[in-house]
């Protein structure tokens, strides 16, 4: 099952990765949206997926699942939702000032 | 009184809280802010006595004990950089509040400053390595809606790249702690640190290790830099500054503890790496600051520099060289904010920002003109300047590790960091006034005095070395023997028959 996960983890960040290396800005947003997605289910993977019960102590006697990565992934979505809310505002303002959506017309000039 | 510790990181985000509500009420905001910034820096002069007296403190979250809960950690390097951020940071605050001007005061632009220090603190106190990527989002977030806060064309232009590297710098941060959570089993920087040891040289730790070099060199512009000239030269000058002064900074410290607590085996490889990006990024710095015509330019590329010289400090890493990391870690935060409020007055008097249109500036303003010259020699490490001390150290301690070539490097670098400043300050100083007594453009008092401060608090920083050494001493201490960090966070046995085992 880990491993499948991982080759899943995988294939994201691919995807990811091409989307951030496009040139249109909505599709970079977009591929680290995708990114976050993927560094999520390897926190998942890596701390163990389903080993035992609910880690409630006196309610069964274990082996108890890991409940650490899932705290963990949870402030990290938390985190990428706000990070991509920002960001895609800060792309939609950027559009309408610089009226380009595109990353070539965006590099600048070096004697600004 | 360990209860304390929590305070740099709580009371500027309740404050940072408060002031969305006074949105209107500029003064009331103007006040509070700088009472808050000033509160901290209180604080942690407090707690930097009481750790000289009672060692590293630390404080359980909700009384998790240790390795379990989150918790934050005060030693005396964390709080000596608690208390020279928030310096400047109230500096740089007061700077602002005399030039930002009311559109960017009722845009929030006090929250988002406290909240930015209030992630700054939070990642020098942390204990826990979760917790560390919390406070630096905290910190970006902030910085992310401060550079782009004006909305102009290149500021969103420039932040839009700015926020697009920090995401990708923060999945590989998650990235590299999902692996550590995978291979030692635990996120506290102590038990990390305890489990490392028991591993010993293990090939999937150090490639971990190699992981968080290449996340935090991200954030502290170490060789991985190619984003930070072009966002630091488009915020207003006081944001900028204070980027200047915080943000490398914490990947800088990130580094610091991280090759100095959490991954102590298999040096050889890290602080090898280490010492090489080191290198190739003063000479990258150096070379931008020759070629750069644009003072701003040139100031981003001196802010390299610094950061090249810190973490080379660090790759040679004796006891000596890391108090040198110490004082130079104090001196930069305060020199490169000083350099950049100089170089934001320049363009605010001039209008220009390339060097060879502006000239005779020391005639129309003196007192700026030399402030600016105690810059620069603070920068180049004259004594007795902040700057020299720090230098010195780091030296000694290059020699006594017989890494020559770093040595070598950092030295030359200081030469170049004179030229290129002494570049800006011969063509727009000195030379033929170009500015007429009739346009001449007033400069209040009030705008020189966040300058004036500076300048005191760079001398104060060099002819109070004395004063400063037993803190900075017991902060290499700490750093160089980790053990007295992990005794003070899993109160001593337990760990050590764990490593025994």
């Amino acid at each position: 099952m880990e491993t499948l996960i991982l080759v899943l983890v995988g294939v994201l960040v691919a995807v990811a990765t091409y989307l951030i290396l496009s040139k249109q800005l909505l599709r970079v947003i977009l591929g680290t949206a995708v990114l976050s997605h993927a560094a999520h289910l390897l926190i998942l993977t890596m701390g163990g997926l389903k080993k035992g019960d609910v880690p409630l102590l006196e309610e069964s006697e274990g082996p108890y699942t890991d409940a650490l990565p899932q705290a963990l992934i949870l402030t990290a979505i938390v985190i990428s939702f706000a990070v991509t809310a920002f960001v895609l505002v800060l792309g939609y303002r950027a559009y309408k000032t610089n009226r380009s959506a595109n990353f070539d017309e965006l590099r600048g000039t070096p004697d600004e | 009184m360990s209860n304390m510790i929590v305070l740099p990181l709580i009371v500027p985000v309740i404050t940072a809280i408060l002031l969305v509500f006074l949105r209107e009420n500029i003064f009331l905001q103007r006040i509070i802010s700088l009472l808050t910034v000033s509160f901290v820096v209180l604080i942690s002069v407090i707690l930097l006595q009481e750790i000289q007296k009672q060692g590293v403190m630390r404080i359980d979250f909700s009384g998790w004990a240790p390795p379990f809960g989150i918790l934050f950690v005060a030693d005396s390097f964390a709080m000596l950089l608690v208390l020279v951020a928030n310096i400047v940071a109230a500096i740089c605050l007061l700077y602002a509040i005399f030039t930002i001007g009311k559109s960017f005061e009722k845009m929030y632009f006090y929250p988002f400053v406290l909240l930015m220090i209030a992630g700054v603190n939070g990642s020098f106190l942390t204990g826990d390595i979760f917790n560390l990527f919390v406070c630096f989002e905290v910190m970006l977030l902030a910085s992310y809606a401060l550079i782009s806060l004006g909305g102009e064309k290149v500021q969103l232009r420039e932040a839009l790249k700015y926020v697009l590297i920090n995401i990708v710098a923060s999945w590989i941060f998650l990235v590299a702690l999902a692996f550590l959570y995978g291979t030692v089993g635990t996120l506290n920087m102590a038990h990390i640190s305890v489990r490392v040891m028991e591993a010993g040289a293990d090939p999937l730790i150090t490639t971990v290790a190699l992981i968080f070099l290449i996340v935090f060199s991200l954030k502290a512009g170490l060789l991985l830099f190619f984003w930070l000239p072009g966002s630091y030269s488009v915020p207003p000058t006081a944001i900028a500054a204070l980027f200047a002064a915080l943000l490398t900074k914490v990947g800088i410290y990130a580094l610091v503890r991280t090759f100095t607590l959490l991954f102590p085996t298999n040096t050889e490889v890290t602080h090898m790496v280490l010492g090489i990006m080191a290198g190739v990024t003063i000479i990258a710095g150096c070379m931008g600051a020759l070629a750069g015509r644009d003072v701003r330019t040139i100031a981003s590329y001196n802010v390299l520099i610094g950061v090249g010289f810190i973490v080379a400090g660090l790759a040679i890493g004796t006891e000596s060289a890391l108090q040198g990391v110490t004082y130079y870690l104090m001196h930069d935060m305060v020199a490169k904010a000083m350099l950049f409020l100089a170089v934001g007055m320049m363009m605010y008097v001039t209008g220009e920002t390339v060097i060879d249109k502006m000239s005779g500036l020391i005639r129309n303003y003196p007192l700026f003109g030399w402030l600016f010259f105690i810059v620069m020699c603070s920068l180049a490490g004259i004594p007795p300047l902040s700057g020299f001390l720090g230098k010195v150290l780091i030296g000694q301690g290059a020699i006594e590790g017989g890494n020559f070539v770093l040595l070598g490097l950092g030295f030359l670098s200081s030469l170049i960091v004179l030229y290129s400043l002494l570049r800006i300050f011969l063509s727009s100083f000195f030379g033929e006034t170009i500015i007429s007594l009739e346009d001449e453009k007033p400069l209040p008092k009030r705008m020189v005095l966040p300058l004036t401060l500076l300048a005191a608090c760079t001398i104060g920083l060099g002819i109070g070395a004395e004063w400063m050494a037993p803190y900075v001493t017991d902060a290499a201490k700490t750093l160089y023997t980790p053990s007295l960090y992990i005794d003070a966070v899993l109160d001593g046995t337990t760990w050590q028959g764990e490593v025994n085992k």
